[in-house]
């Protein structure tokens, strides 16, 4: 049972230090891609950047955003961000640029518009059918227990 | 009632199933294009062929339809398509080329070994126009009509499969 023990123990090891230092390395590249290829300068600037890299989808490699991606176009995009970011543009103005030319489909947090109604109202649609039903078997309980 | 109540889960299910049946049908790797029915966007950009010589969209001349195609020395599926361009060409399509993020030179040799099957080359050395107009790779081919609108979108190599079965019917009905 001991000899069983032991390479179990190891193993565990092993992972605890290897997903601590593959974080550690996530850490340090999330910070390298914003600051060495991409210069800003200031903070607010910079935080646009990263929060529109990590909302815009890459077209090509579709389910990873610009921030993760290394395809050519999302080098593009990520230079065309740097420019508008750098150039003042609003939030609409960059939304409107991406969509233009890519497509709603660039968007990770799509807009509120007709054709989206049912995807951003659905889950609180089904909370609020959940609250009625659970109120509903409450209330229809509640009489039976008396009885008994 | 309470009897039917009991089949709730089971339309559930069923409008559950119908949603992913539709997702599953649908092709993962298609794109819509944002730029179908749009015009094709303001350039001004020299010719890969005269580099003193600049062209912009007005220079895109259609009679009937045109393929704006979009390629590079620098991509490996543009050296296979190469070849079926030149037959497109040749059977009397136009074809109006878009040279991405290219050598100038690099991209005269290929014109001058492989066959030039272009009425003009544009030469869009930081790939700007190739952004404007939604590329998402190279190669990619466009299909535009009488008034320049752009009426259909190829992403990857064209060859004769994907000549016939999606830019026929469209210019058929043309």
């Amino acid at each position: 049972m001991s000899l069983d023990y032991k390479p179990l123990f190891v193993c565990k090891r092993f992972f605890r230090t290897g997903i601590f230092s593959v974080l550690m390395l996530l850490v340090v590249s999330l910070s390298a891609t914003a600051e060495d290829f991409y210069p800003f300068d200031n903070d607010d600037d910079r935080e646009r950047f990263l929060r529109f890299s990590h909302e815009l989808r890459c077209p090509q490699c579709k389910s990873q955003n610009l921030a993760g991606s290394d395809a050519d176009v999302a080098e593009d995009l990520k230079r065309e961000l740097h420019r508008l970011i750098t150039e003042k543009q609003t939030d609409q103005e960059i939304v409107e640029f991406m969509v233009s030319r890519y497509g709603e489909f660039v968007l990770y947090k799509p807009q509120f518009k007709s054709n989206t109604y049912l995807l951003w109202l659905l889950p609180f649609a089904l909370f609020l059918l959940g609250v009625l039903v659970f109120v509903f078997v409450i209330l229809k309980r509640q009489p039976d227990d008396d009885d008994e | 009632m309470n009897r039917l109540a009991l089949f709730i889960p089971l339309a559930l299910f069923v409008c559950f199933a119908i949603i992913v049946w539709q997702v599953k049908g649908s092709d993962p790797e298609a794109v819509p294009s944002a730029l179908l029915g749009r015009a094709v966007p303001a350039f001004n950009m020299p010719m890969v062929k005269d580099a003193e010589k600049l062209v912009s969209e007005k220079d895109l001349v259609v009679d009937g339809h045109a393929l704006i195609n979009m390629w590079a020395t620098w991509c490996g599926p543009c050296r296979i398509e190469h070849p079926y361009l030149v037959s497109l060409a040749e059977s009397g399509v136009a074809i109006f080329g878009v040279n991405g993020k290219d050598d100038l030179d690099a991209a005269r040799k290929w014109l001058a070994e492989k066959g030039d099957p272009y009425q003009f080359s544009v030469f869009d050395i930081e790939g700007r126009l190739g952004l404007d107009m939604g590329v998402t790779g190279y190669p990619e081919t466009f299909l535009i009509g009488q008034d320049g609108k752009i009426l259909h979108k190829r992403v990857g190599i064209m060859d004769e499969r994907i000549w016939v079965r999606d830019f026929l019917p469209i210019i058929e009905k043309l």
